[in-house]
C-alpha cells in the first residue's frame, strides 16, 4: 500500500518507465492503481530509432507486472520520509 | 463466468471496484497492444476486465522484421489473456495513417522476462 500511494504522489510528474523487455518509455505520470499498473501521457519511446514500434501512441497503460524501474525526477522522492513510512509499516503500525 | 463478469460495448466499463478502470484508456478506441512475447496487435476495445484480460475486434498484427517492411496479419475478433500483455496503447489514428509501415524496420520486441 505504502508504494502505491508513493506512486500517487507521483501524478503528473514526468518519469522513465523501463520493462522488462528492455523497452523505456518516458511520459507524464496520469496514474497508478492497487497493482502498481501505471497510466501514463504524452509518452515517447527512450529509443525511437531502435523501437518504432509505438510511434503513433501518446497515451499508453502499462501493466505493473512488466515494469523493470521507474526512473522519478530528481526531487520525486524524500527519502527521510519514506524510510520513516517503510520502518512504520514493517513494524506493522 | 467471464462471459458474464467481462464488460462488453456499449457501456463497456470495468469492475467499478477495480482499479483497473480508473487506469484504462476507454473503449471502442483503437488500441495497440504489446504482449509478453514481443508481439504487436492492432484493434478496436470491445472489453476488459480487472485481470487486463481484453478483446479486441478488427485486429490485426504488426509483425515487425529487418529485411522486410511491417507486415499486417489479419486476425480478427481476439481475446488476449492479461497474463499475457505488457502494454496498451491509445493509437492516435492520425499519427498513425501518416507512418509509412512498408518501409518501417525494427528488429522484432524481445519477450518480457520475468
Amino acid at each position: 500500500m505504502l508504494f502505491f500511494s508513493y506512486f500517487k504522489d507521483l501524478v503528473g510528474r514526468e518519469v522513465t518507465v523501463e520493462l522488462k523487455n528492455d523497452l523505456a518509455i518516458r511520459g507524464t505520470l496520469h496514474s497508478v492503481d492497487q497493482y502498481l499498473n501505471i497510466k501514463l501521457e504524452n509518452t515517447r519511446v527512450v529509443d525511437q530509432d531502435k523501437y518504432p514500434h509505438m510511434l503513433s501512441v501518446r497515451n499508453c497503460f502499462i501493466r505493473g507486472s512488466v515494469v523493470r524501474y521507474v526512473q522519478l525526477p530528481p526531487d520525486g522522492v524524500d527519502v527521510e520520509l519514506l524510510h520513516d513510512a517503510t520502518r512504520r509499516e514493517a513494524r506493522g503500525g | 463466468m467471464l462471459c458474464k463478469n467481462i464488460a462488453v460495448n456499449p457501456s463497456c466499463q470495468g469492475f467499478s471496484d477495480s482499479g483497473v478502470q480508473e487506469v484504462f484508456p476507454l473503449c471502442t478506441e483503437t488500441i495497440s497492444v504489446i504482449t509478453n512475447d514481443g508481439r504487436n496487435i492492432v484493434g478496436i476495445l470491445k472489453g476488459f476486465d480487472q485481470a487486463t484480460n481484453i478483446i479486441l475486434d478488427e485486429s490485426h498484427e504488426r509483425v515487425y522484421s529487418t529485411k522486410e517492411g511491417v507486415q499486417q496479419l489479419v486476425l480478427g475478433l481476439y481475446i488476449i489473456r492479461g497474463d499475457n500483455i505488457s502494454i496498451v496503447g491509445e493509437l492516435d489514428e492520425e499519427l498513425d495513417s501518416s507512418l509509412d509501415l512498408s518501409n518501417l524496420r525494427a528488429h522484432p520486441l524481445k519477450p518480457v522476462i520475468h
